[in-house]
């Protein structure tokens, strides 16, 4: 059977604390629209796997082939509900396992 | 270990506690030394102040000016005057007369795009054929695609494009740096590398444009600093 890489990213939301899980995937989902189009973002399979995480973390999950889209993407992010925001992916892994064992800080 | 290097970090000398946040941050995500452009009657009291900030959050401090001259007379001029002051000089393109002139002036460390105007682009073939047979690097200042969107974003990205393609025919190196003014437009090298494959500008390439191709050029300029030159190629070593 076809195995399907996956690769999970720990991103750091600075500047915000207000936004809330829904907010924050769309501006995710608005990034990767504006600069890959529908083509481009159906490739990504992105979901996010944990939200609110202490102190302002979330993971996310992709396909590993449209990795470096999405962290254009997250980069790219600059103003989420017009306050400014920047999306910082700390660390990237294969497994969950691997991130939290990366950064521990991160309260899982 | 890449040692990575930001050029460009806009942080304002005028308030130097968010020079410092600007500094602390940029160390957090992995730098360990950024260029901090300054204006010629800048206090040595301010540059002081900033080396100190970049002292305690371990990162070397490079001193960079930008210089905008709206004819190649006053490039020249400007030139003159300030190079040896200054471990960088960037000269942003206004015009094309500018952008030649910059191109083949071996004075010149980093062709930058006029920030009032970065659409106004000028990095073409016969620009290229000029800054390959001198130390010329073209810079691409991350901020500019950051804060654009939409067509001007479009229109950017399609420029960058075609520049990069030119750089990379012609073996001119690229220095990719931040430009950021804010610390919501600053981001680690690797977020950098991956935004680079927007111009089709591959990681590993990405990755040699934020360390070594920068490093070089503040190593080669230190070295042309330093009281023990005197030529390419001559050193006093002993008296």
């Amino acid at each position: 059977m076809h195995l399907i890489k996956r690769r999970y990213l720990l991103v750091q939301i600075v500047g915000s604390e207000t936004i809330d899980e829904r907010t924050f995937m769309d501006a995710v989902w608005n990034a990767i629209l504006q600069l890959f189009g529908e083509y481009g973002a159906s490739q990504t399979n992105i979901i996010l796997m944990k939200y609110g995480l202490k102190p302002n973390h979330a993971i996310l999950r992709c396909s590993h082939k449209a990795l470096d889209m999405v962290k254009a993407s997250l980069a790219s992010i600059t103003q989420v509900n017009g306050e400014p925001v920047a999306l910082r992916v700390l660390g990237v892994s294969g497994t969950l396992k691997a991130l939290q064992r990366q950064k521990p800080k991160a309260q899982f | 270990m890449r040692k990575f290097v930001d050029l460009h970090l806009c942080a304002p000398i005028g308030n130097l506690k968010q020079a410092e946040r600007m500094v602390n941050l940029s160390a957090e995500l992995g730098y360990r030394m950024v260029g901090i452009p300054t204006l010629p009657n800048t206090p040595q009291e301010t540059i002081r102040q900033i080396e100190e900030i970049c002292k305690r959050a371990r990162v070397e401090f490079v001193t960079r000016i930008d210089l905008m001259p709206k004819t190649s007379n006053e490039l020249l001029s400007n030139l003159g005057r300030l190079r040896r002051k200054f471990e960088i000089v960037s000269v942003a393109c206004t015009s094309k007369n500018v952008a030649r002139q910059a191109a083949k002036d071996r004075r010149v460390d980093l062709l930058s795009p006029c920030l009032a105007f970065p659409c106004k682009r000028f990095f073409d073939y016969a620009e290229a054929e000029l800054a390959s047979k001198k130390f010329v690097s073209l810079e691409i200042d991350m901020t500019l695609i950051l804060s654009s969107s939409r067509f001007p974003r479009i229109r950017l990205l399609s420029s960058l494009r075609k520049e990069v393609a030119v750089a990379r025919k012609f073996d001119i190196p690229i220095t990719i740096s931040s430009g950021a003014s804010e610390e919501t437009f600053l981001r680690s090298p690797q977020d950098y590398a991956a935004f680079s494959m927007l111009f089709d500008l591959p990681a590993s390439c990405a990755l040699q444009a934020l360390s070594n191709s920068p490093l070089s050029i503040v190593e080669r300029n230190r070295g042309k600093l330093s009281p023990h030159y005197v030529a390419p190629g001559v050193r006093v070593v002993g008296k």
